[in-house]
C-alpha cells in the first residue's frame, strides 16, 4: 500500500502548526493553512512528490469577514497519484500571499490570472500584471461587488427585465 | 448562362455611350467587392457557408476574399469581438484603403449579443464605423448575401466625392480614426 495523503501532511504538521486537514465529500483531500505558511508547506509537499500544480485560483466569499478571499492551490503526486487542495484565506485588507513561481514555472500566469480577476497581490512574482483583461480595465471582475453585465451596454435598461 | 449587370442609365447614339463617372465607378466597385472576413466563432462558420458551393457568394462578384487588409474593399466582422480584440479590429480597419465598407455579421459584432459581460465588446461600433448590421444568431447564408447586396447598393450609389467630404472626416473622427487631407 502506498503512502496516503494524511501520511504526507502528518510528516509536515511538525513544522507547519496551521494546516487543518478534511475530507470533502467526494473523497478529495482539503487543507487550510495559513498566508505565511502556505510556501513552506508547498515547497514540503514538492520535495514529498507532489511535483505537478494543477490548479490556482482564488474565489470570494464577501460575506465572510475577516476571511473575504481564498487562494485555492491543487497539488498532484504523479507517482502515488494523490492529489491534495490547499486554501489560504485571506482578508480584503490584506492580499498578498507569496507566489510560487520559483516552485512551479506554471504557477506564473495561474498567479497572473488570479491577480487579473481577484486582485490577490503575490510577493516575489516576476512578473505581476493583467494577463487575460485589458490593460486598463480599473476592476477586478470576479469581485462580487462588480455586476456581471457591461455597464457600456446602452440598450439594457432594467425596466426591460421587470428590475 | 453569364449575366452581364445592367448598363447604368445613359445617352446612347451610335458608336458612343456617355454616362457619369459616379455611376460607372460604382458599378464596377459594387460588382468587384474584395470582402476581408474578420471571423472568430460560429458566425465565420455561416461565412463560410456563404462562401461555400452552395450559397456562392462569387455570383456577385465577391468571389475574391482579400487577406491582406490592404487589397479589400469590405470588411466582414462576423463573431465576438471581445474588448481586448477591439484595437486589432481598428488596427485592420485602418490599414485598409478607402473607399472601404463594414458590413457587421450577426448579434455579437453588432450589439455583444449574448454576451453581455465584462470582457466582449458590446457592438463593433463602439470601435469603428459600420455600413450594414445582419441581424440573426447566427444569421443564414441568405441573410448574409443580402447584407452585402446592400452594401453594394451603397457601393453603387456613393458619390465620388463622399470620402473627401467633412461629415466623412468628422465622422471617423469621432472614432478617432486619423485622417488624411489630400
Amino acid at each position: 500500500m502506498s503512502k496516503t495523503v494524511e501520511a504526507y501532511i502528518e510528516e509536515i504538521s511538525k513544522d507547519f502548526l496551521s494546516i487543518e486537514l478534511s475530507v470533502d465529500n467526494y473523497g478529495m483531500h482539503n487543507a487550510f493553512i495559513t498566508k505565511d505558511e502556505i510556501y513552506g508547506v508547498i515547497e514540503k509537499l514538492k520535495e514529498a512528490g507532489f511535483n505537478f500544480l494543477t490548479d490556482l485560483t482564488g474565489s470570494h466569499y464577501p460575506e465572510n469577514e475577516g476571511q473575504e478571499f481564498q487562494v485555492v492551490y491543487h497539488l498532484h503526486h504523479f507517482y502515488n497519484n494523490l492529489r491534495i487542495r490547499l486554501k489560504v484565506n485571506l482578508s480584503k485588507d490584506d492580499l498578498e500571499v507569496p507566489s510560487v513561481t520559483d516552485l512551479y514555472a506554471g504557477a506564473n500566469w495561474m498567479e497572473r490570472e488570479t491577480f487579473d480577476f481577484y486582485g490577490i497581490q503575490f510577493s516575489n512574482h516576476p512578473n505581476l500584471n493583467r494577463i487575460l483583461n485589458v490593460d486598463d480595465m480599473d476592476y477586478h471582475p470576479m469581485r462580487k461587488e462588480f455586476a456581471l453585465e457591461d455597464e457600456t451596454r446602452e440598450d439594457k435598461e432594467d425596466k426591460y427585465f421587470g428590475r | 448562362m453569364v449575366k452581364i449587370v445592367d448598363a447604368p442609365e445613359g445617352y446612347q447614339g451610335q458608336g458612343f455611350f456617355a454616362t457619369s463617372f459616379d455611376k460607372v465607378i460604382g458599378l464596377a466597385r459594387a460588382n468587384s467587392l474584395w470582402p476581408l472576413p474578420f471571423a472568430t466563432s460560429c458566425c465565420g462558420i455561416e461565412f463560410m457557408a456563404t462562401m461555400g458551393a452552395t450559397y456562392d457568394l462569387a455570383r456577385f462578384g465577391s468571389e475574391r476574399m482579400s487577406f491582406s487588409p490592404r487589397q479589400s474593399d469590405l470588411l466582414i466582422v462576423a463573431g465576438t469581438i471581445s474588448k481586448k480584440l477591439g484595437p486589432v479590429l481598428k488596427q485592420v480597419y485602418d490599414q485598409m484603403a478607402e473607399p472601404k465598407w463594414v458590413l457587421s455579421v450577426g448579434a455579437c459584432a453588432s450589439s455583444g449579443g449574448i454576451f453581455d459581460t465584462y470582457s466582449v465588446l458590446q457592438g463593433i461600433d463602439h470601435v469603428i464605423p459600420v455600413d450594414v448590421y445582419v441581424p440573426g444568431c447566427p444569421p443564414r447564408p441568405e441573410q448574409i448575401i443580402e447584407g452585402v447586396l446592400k452594401i453594394q447598393e451603397l457601393a453603387k450609389n456613393e458619390s465620388l466625392r463622399r470620402r473627401d467630404s467633412p461629415e466623412y472626416k468628422k465622422m471617423l473622427e469621432s472614432y478617432n480614426i486619423e485622417t488624411i487631407d489630400k
